[in-house]
């Protein structure tokens, strides 16, 4: 029987199974796991760094900025509240979350030596780069590891013995902000993700796969699957009829009501203004992203979800987000929903929305009013992003002539001997997306 | 490219003038800088076809292969070269001054100065285009590898003495320009286009004589039509009036003049050869000499107006004065000669054919670093480069208009004055964003504490004031002040120490392992690449 005859649910859990018997249990020095939007990566890190302490290896985790440091404390913190935990932090001023400081279980210092001592430590790979020790420890989570490159792996790890390498492939890949051309193909090119570096290296190690995402409304979770993973695909853990969202307030028949109807009822909308060539902050698409957010939480918008399937919760502004591909973008998204009076939205370019999840996201297209298609706006992973924040709906806001623009700019990046090709390539994945958004567009005229 | 790139790349365009991007030269030129104008044969990678180099524009040396293919003659030319090259970079070799260097000490890991010998000056080589930096390499490459016959009497096919010594000089040249702001090894093209925006695509500006033309047009005349004119202007005969800066040349150069010289020249040796008296010799030899010059004076034809085209450029770029941070990375680019100086002399064998992974990390960490310094230093040496920083909201610029002293909370109540600045810029500030000015030449922090209105910032410094509870004269902004800030840091933070190559993790592979004598070529055994 394969795990897609399995409901979701167990599907998952026999995944989690096996993928912590390895760790636990494993003869191999690592195990690597896949992980898509929303499937309970998170969850499983936490888990496994419980099972791991109770088995009595010291344990050593690796995120990837403070942010997600600070959150794996918190949840270690709320589902074992008398393990002792430590938080290596930076010397900075506001290295940590200062919630930290309210848990009695959890230590906080810039020195590794004063936690040593204790099962877990966290930390981010930068501050883990300047750790020195005698004795390595026994064991290491790497959370977020397509995102950490090969290099910052190579200054940890040599810290610990064994690891469990956790990380979404389909995410934005790490980046160089010089040219790094001359090391690629190599098995241990330094700018490349450092689980590509880990597998050159390590082919037989074990490798896992969470089958079910469970933030992807089941409108969302095959297109995103067979755009961005479409040789490990999942499902979405919830049923067609288990999310719904409504609005209070009737559509005023403006394109932006329209599209959040559009989005309500099919998960998708696609907002398209008249094709031109723009600024990358182009004033009136910006404008259409903010007033959909407007309209969004002034129509009343209430979420129902298999979390409390018969008890809809408001859509409050919190649980709306806008995604952009540039900070300009969105610095300027920012300073039309101040104009609109609308506050406590969060709006992020896709790097930072990484491992985010709201309700309703709204997505400025990274191609909109562009003349060219470069690689940085093709990037699989950045709109792979943007189209998988969501529980509910998901609204891109466009000019009009993205297939033009694909037809015209096909990918053109130079084929490096010995490097793994990605599939699907970024303009694959623009192409395809784009042609299941045109089924939800509303053409409007700002 | 940035929103002011473009701004005056759509000016260049209208104007028909390249516009300046730069008020101060961002790069170090040398007194007495090495040009290097290559030229390659076509069909056959690492095959020079001749060359013009040296210190002196009236006098450079012009060396020739008159037959690409051979390879006794290609490796008289990479002696020649060797012979043109090597004094001057050893000429700088010997001056030097005291310095003091950071180094860990083996036994107790601490960072310890100890005292260096540092290259007063060094020699720094200049190549017509980015195509010509890949030449170098590739030339490094070609080289570094050989065995003289002094080195290993045994090699089948020895190289001239002091070749694979220029290829590991080259090979270092070639890499160290990878990392941004050195000058050790510099593309003209590239250095003009950091100063200058014309009016064509950055593909089109790789073209010397196009981008000169479009700098510098012609007394009266216009920037697109001397580029144009520079790009694709032929003679009666079919030949550009321009010869491209190379390494690659015209293909109607290559097909309607090179190849019936080379083949004149083919002819003449193979005739030579079969000479079977004396005076038949010398005959033949007198046409193998005519031939031979043939070849030369067609390569000096297509090399010298580039040579030209160098020196001026070179004179546009000296018209501009040094910036001030340009000095300080021409003192790590003098550390980087320095340092390969040293590995030669202590007989290290050549820069491997790839890096291992630590030393590959290493690169690209010291690049990174590297190319944020260069940022940060060209904004704050040039208000042209700062501008455009403000324009895409990483930087402001604002007059004082309020100063209120407070302090922070704790035991020891330090200074935190709350500076209100309003400006017209509109900088992507978050809530506690840091800001940086330069204060004496340091950086002085501040955060944002507060927006009162459009435009108006409260900020709170945060250092720089000394150790007392008032803060030292002059370093906090005052009333009436115009300052600048900048969204992104002034200096680097050094990265973390890497694992040293013999302790790579298993992640990495595990140690390299000790390096092998690089195998020849399996295809042409006289070819170690």
């Amino acid at each position: 029987m394969t795990t897609a005859d399995l409901a979701p649910g167990a599907a998952a859990a026999r995944a989690t199974d096996a993928i912590l018997h390895d760790t636990v249990h494993g003869t191999e020095r690592g195990v690597v796991v896949d992980s898509p939007p929303g499937a309970g990566k998170s969850t499983l890190v936490v888990r496994a760094a419980l099972e791991l302490a109770e088995a009595g290896r010291p344990l050593m985790v690796v995120a990837q900025t403070n942010a997600q440091v600070d959150d794996l404390v918190l949840r270690l913190a709320e589902k074992n509240p008398d393990l002792p935990v430590g938080r290596l932090h930076s010397s900075d001023t506001d290295a940590y979350d200062k919630a930290l400081d309210d848990l009695p279980q959890v230590r906080t210092s810039a020195k590794a030596a004063d936690l040593g001592a204790l099962p877990v430590v966290l930390s981010t790979a930068a501050k883990w780069a300047h750790v020195k020790v005698d004795e390595p420890w026994r064991h290491a989570i790497v959370d977020e590891a397509y995102q950490m490159r090969s290099d910052s792996l190579l200054a940890v790890a040599g810290l610990f013995e064994r690891a469990l390498f956790v990380g979404d492939p389909g995410q934005l890949d790490p980046f160089a902000i010089v040219g790094s051309e001359q090391w690629a193909g190599l098995s241990y090119d330094p700018s490349a993700s450092a689980v590509t570096t880990l597998l050159a290296h390590n082919p037989a190690l074990p490798q896992h796969r969470l089958p079910v995402s469970w933030r992807l409304p089941a409108s969302a979770a095959p297109l995103v699957s067979d755009a961005f993973y479409p040789y490990t695909p999942f499902r979405s853990g919830t049923a067609h009829g288990d999310r719904r969202l409504s609005f209070a307030v009737p559509s005023d028949g403006s394109g932006p009501d329209r599209v959040i109807d559009e989005a309500a009822d099919s998960g998708w909308g696609l907002l398209e203004l008249p094709a031109r060539h723009t600024p990358r902050t182009d004033p009136e698409a910006v404008r259409a992203v903010a007033t959909v957010v407007r309209r969004l939480l002034d129509r009343g918008g209430a979420a129902t979800s298999e979390r409390a399937p018969g008890r809809p919760l408001p859509l409050t502004a919190d649980r709306v987000a806008v995604g952009t591909a540039h900070r300009d973008q969105a610095a300027a998204v920012r300073t039309a929903l101040a104009e609109l009076g609308v506050a406590d939205v969060t709006v992020d370019t896709a790097n930072r929305l990484q491992g985010r999840e709201y309700d309703v996201t709204v997505v400025l297209h990274p191609l909109s009013g562009r003349p060219d298609a470069t690689a940085f706006h093709l990037e699989t992973g950045r709109l792979c992003v943007l189209a998988s924040r969501h529980r509910h709906a998901c609204i891109v806001v466009c000019r009009a002539g993205i297939g033009d623009l694909l037809d015209d700019y096909p990918s053109t990046e130079p084929v490096q001997l010995g490097t793994l090709v990605k599939f699907p390539d970024g303009w694959e994945a623009m192409m395809s997306t784009w042609d299941h958004w045109s089924e939800h567009r509303v053409v409007w005229r700002p | 490219m940035s929103l002011i790139t473009t701004l005056a790349r759509l000016e260049a365009v209208s104007s028909g003038r390249a516009q300046p991007v730069a008020t101060v030269r961002h790069r170090h030129l040398s007194a007495r800088p090495l040009v290097f104008v290559p030229l390659t044969t076509a069909g056959e990678a690492g095959a020079p076809l001749g060359a013009l180099a040296g210190t002196d524009r009236d006098a450079p040396r012009l060396l020739v292969v008159p037959q690409p293919r051979d390879r006794d003659l290609r490796f008289t030319f990479l002696a020649d070269l060797a012979d043109t090259v090597l004094p001057y970079i050893d000429s700088y070799a010997g001056s030097v001054e005291a310095a003091e260097r950071t180094e860990t000490d083996p036994e107790t890991g601490q960072r310890v100065k100890v005292e260096a010998e540092l290259c007063a000056d060094a020699p720094q080589l200049i190549v017509p285009s980015r195509a010509g930096l890949d030449f170098v390499r590739l030339l490094g490459r070609s080289m570094r590898f050989r065995r003289t016959a002094e080195q290993d009497p045994e090699a089948p096919y020895p190289a001239p003495p002091r070749v694979p010594l220029l290829g590991r000089w080259l090979t270092h040249y070639g890499e160290r320009s990878r990392v941004p702001g050195s000058s050790l090894l510099l593309a003209l093209t590239d250095v003009l286009s950091r100063h200058w925006a014309s009016g064509q695509s950055a593909l089109e500006d790789q073209h010397l004589g196009a981008l000169l033309a479009w700098i510098d047009p012609p007394e009266g005349g216009c920037g697109a039509a001397a580029a144009r004119r520079a790009e694709l202007a032929r003679d009666a005969a079919g030949q550009l009036l321009c010869p491209p800066a190379g390494p690659a040349t015209d293909p109607a150069f290559d097909n309607k003049l090179l190849a019936p010289a080379i083949e004149r020249y083919d002819r003449a040796r193979t005739a030579l050869a079969a000479a079977e008296d004396a005076l038949a010799a010398d005959d033949r030899l007198a046409a193998l000499t005519a031939a031979e010059r043939e070849v030369r004076d067609l390569v000096a034809s297509r090399t010298r107006p580039t040579w030209d085209a160098v020196w001026r450029g070179l004179d546009l770029l000296r018209a501009l004065p040094e910036g001030a941070h340009a000095e300080e990375r021409w003192t790590r680019d003098r550390w980087s000669f320095t340092g390969h100086r040293d590995r030669v002399l202590a007989g290290e064998p050549p820069q491997p054919r790839r890096d291992d992974a630590v030393t590959a990390a290493n690169k690209l960490a010291t690049r990174e670093r590297e190319q944020a310094r260069l940022e940060a230093q060209e904004a704050l040496d040039d208000p042209l480069v700062m501008a455009g920083r403000r324009l895409a909201g990483e930087a402001f610029t604002g007059e004082v208009t309020d100063v209120v002293l407070a302090y922070s909370e704790g035991k020891r109540p330090s200074p935190r004055p709350l500076v209100t600045v309003r400006t017209d810029d509109r900088p992507h500030l978050a809530e506690r964003a840091k800001v940086y000015r330069s204060l004496g030449g340091r950086p002085q922090s501040a955060e944002l504490a507060g927006q009162e209105a459009d435009g108006v910032l409260v900020l709170r410094v945060l250092d720089k004031m000394g150790r007392g509870k008032e803060p030292e004269p002059g370093s906090v902004p005052e009333k009436g002040d115009r300052i600048c800030f900048t969204l992104f840091e002034h200096e680097q933070r050094g990265g973390a120490r890497l694992p040293d190559p013999e302790d790579t993790p298993w992640t990495h592979g595990g140690p390299p392992g000790e390096p092998a004598p690089e195998a020849p070529d399996t295809v042409t055994e006289e070819d170690v690449l």
